[in-house]
């Protein structure tokens, strides 16, 4: 079947119907959440109590709203600065392992290449426990030696970025390499006859062909950090990350508060992915993370 | 890939080995710090017996203990088993979209169903069976739309069963499963398909002899990220399945968590590892394909 071949009105039409419930069914959980943030009600549910902005801006008991939730507003903190630090470290490694793969011949190198791939088909849940035993035995180690504690090794920010990192790098890698490939030697090579050192023509040359794929990758990166839970849940501390406060709630029923975060959530990750995807738009084919 | 042999090998010697040890250094740091040490360690962890208070033994009783144990082995079967089969529906579920989008489609429809596809999965894992939460629960709104129908008498519990379970695993996994298999069915050139009509071929031969073989890469990309997905899976079988979810991950969690039993917890999550590369594996020989000509696109 394609579109320049005649179809029957029926199986047209059938299909129609497939692609249309497809859509429905992506949207309705999440308009049903973005309009229960609205709701005047104690509990995210039916009835329908009438339109009230308290789940976004009230200040009294019960009615706290997002900007007045102190362990709301500190999740979102933490997910941010973890986010941050994720995405600047996954960028940076992303890009040296991509000219890595791209650019040079080496001993082993396919098998580099799947030790590379490795964290995608690894679940999430084990890499956290993985980076969670190994940092302990380090500090336990250090501690038994010389009597240091060292708390940036237990539970915590640091290791939840290390936890994050290890595989959205993965996907950064990806990302830049596909980019990287594309790219003309020959304008390195004409930079290098118009007397240009590497590091030059790596950043005159190379490094703006390559910005679209980085920035791109940079924004999946972001969003993936920001709404991962498997790797996180397992390397928090005391500093919980927003996904990891809503959960607790989640589980124990809270108030309409918990669809207001949602819709920041939708807003925020939707304009984050439409930029990273402008961005990428030149480029004529998208890897969506 | 390779070097161009236009590079005079001599006088960019030395230059060529500081810029591959540049390069190096991160991508070993990232994959032995993070992601080799660990998991052996993980191992060493798992084959640790505890004989008293931080005193331990080396032996394979944490693996004796799960094996033995007909409860965990069950929940890692019947985890096995719903990811193999949401990854089934998934792939149904998706493939008619996706060969919609690359092949039917045109224009700015294209662009705005593509979009449609990409947004809700932007949104956290969270958000989303919250949403599900929401409509499915005993006060949510499906119960109360089928008693304001006069469907039912009074309230319905729809949460907290595999169906339901099935529904967000196969929702959350969507995405994963459209983005590649529209990449590899738009790479299938229109006129091999016609060539299968003027052949005289119907939509199901040529479905199977043409499309399918053709895409290949694309569901088994799609096929392993949903698996893995699912597999590794904690909040959606939590939130929608309840206790009565048994899903694995839940029982490392506990084990790690709430008993504190790391030993038996990396036993546990070794198990799944085992289970889940072998099964990875026995999929890509059974298609032919390869981890890197498959997600290493």
């Amino acid at each position: 079947m394609l579109r320049t071949l005649p179809r029957s009105p029926f199986v047209d039409a059938a299909y129609k119907a497939y692609v249309g419930l497809f859509l429905i069914y992506l949207a309705v959980p999440l308009v049903v959440v973005a309009v229960f943030a609205f709701n005047d009600s104690l509990f995210p549910a039916l009835p329908w109590k009438g339109f009230t902005l308290d789940w976004f801006i009230g200040t009294t008991e019960p009615r706290i709203g997002l900007l007045h939730d102190r362990n709301i507003l500190r999740g979102i903190g933490n997910s941010v600065l973890v986010a941050l630090a994720t995405t600047a470290v996954s960028i940076l490694v992303g890009t040296t392992t991509a000219f890595l793969f791209e650019r040079h011949d080496f001993p082993f190198k396919s098998f580099a290449y799947l030790m590379m791939l490795a964290p995608l088909v690894i679940p999430g849940v084990i890499l956290g426990i993985s980076i969670l035993a190994f940092s302990s035995t380090v500090a336990n180690a250090l501690d038994d030696r010389f009597g240091w504690e060292v708390a940036a090794l237990r539970p915590g920010l640091l290791l939840v970025v290390l936890g994050q990192f290890s595989f959205i790098a993965t996907i950064a890698t990806l990302v830049i390499a596909a980019r990287l490939r594309k790219f003309d030697r020959a304008l390195e090579e004409a930079a290098f006859d118009l007397g240009a050192t590497p590091a030059a023509a790596f950043l005159t040359v190379t490094l703006p062909y390559l910005a679209p794929a980085v920035i791109g990758a940079g924004l999946v990166a972001f969003l993936i950090s920001f709404e991962n839970f498997n790797t996180t849940l397992m390397l928090v501390g005391s500093d919980p990350p927003l996904t990891i406060t809503m959960f607790d709630r989640m589980k124990q029923g809270s108030t309409p508060v918990l669809n207001a975060v949602s819709l920041f959530l939708m807003v925020g990750s939707g304009l984050i992915g439409l930029i990273s995807v402008m961005v990428q738009r030149d480029r004529g084919e998208g890897r969506a993370g | 890939m390779s070097a161009p042999a236009s590079i005079p090998v001599d006088p960019r010697r030395d230059g060529r080995r500081l810029a591959l040890l540049l390069v190096a250094t991160p991508f070993v740091l990232w994959i032995l710090l993070i992601v080799v040490i660990p998991h052996v360690d993980l191992l060493l962890i798992s084959l640790h017996e505890k004989v008293a208070p931080r005193v331990f033994s080396t032996g394979i009783r944490n693996y004796v203990e799960f094996f033995g144990e007909p409860v965990y082995v069950q929940a890692l079967i019947r985890t096995v088993a719903m990811s193999l089969l949401a990854t089934a529906l998934t792939l149904v579920i998706a493939f008619p979209m996706a060969y919609y989008i690359a092949k039917l489609a045109r224009g700015r429809g294209r662009t705005a169903l593509f979009m449609a596809c990409l947004l809700p999965f932007w949104v956290s894992e969270l958000v989303r069976v919250f949403g599900w939460m929401m409509i499915l629960r005993e006060t949510g709104l499906l119960s109360n739309l089928l008693i304001w129908a006069g469907i039912i008498s009074g309230p319905v519990e729809f949460l907290y069963n595999d169906v339901v379970v099935m529904i967000g695993l196969v929702y959350t996994s969507l995405l994963f499963m459209v983005v590649p298999l529209i990449s590899a069915l738009d790479s299938l050139d229109d006129s091999l398909i016609e060539a299968g009509y003027d052949l005289g071929g119907n939509a199901g031969s040529i479905l199977r002899e043409v499309v399918v073989p053709h895409a290949m890469p694309g569901i088994v990309a799609g096929s392993i990220v949903v698996f893995m997905l699912t597999l590794g899976n904690y909040l959606t079988p939590t939130l929608l399945g309840g206790k009565s979810s048994q899903w694995f991950t839940a029982q490392i969690y506990t084990q790690f968590i709430t008993r504190f039993n790391w030993e038996v917890g990396s036993a546990f999550g070794f198990v799944l590892l085992a289970t889940s590369s072998l099964i990875v594996w026995i999929g890509l020989r059974l298609t032919g394909q390869s981890l890197s000509s498959t997600l290493g696109r």
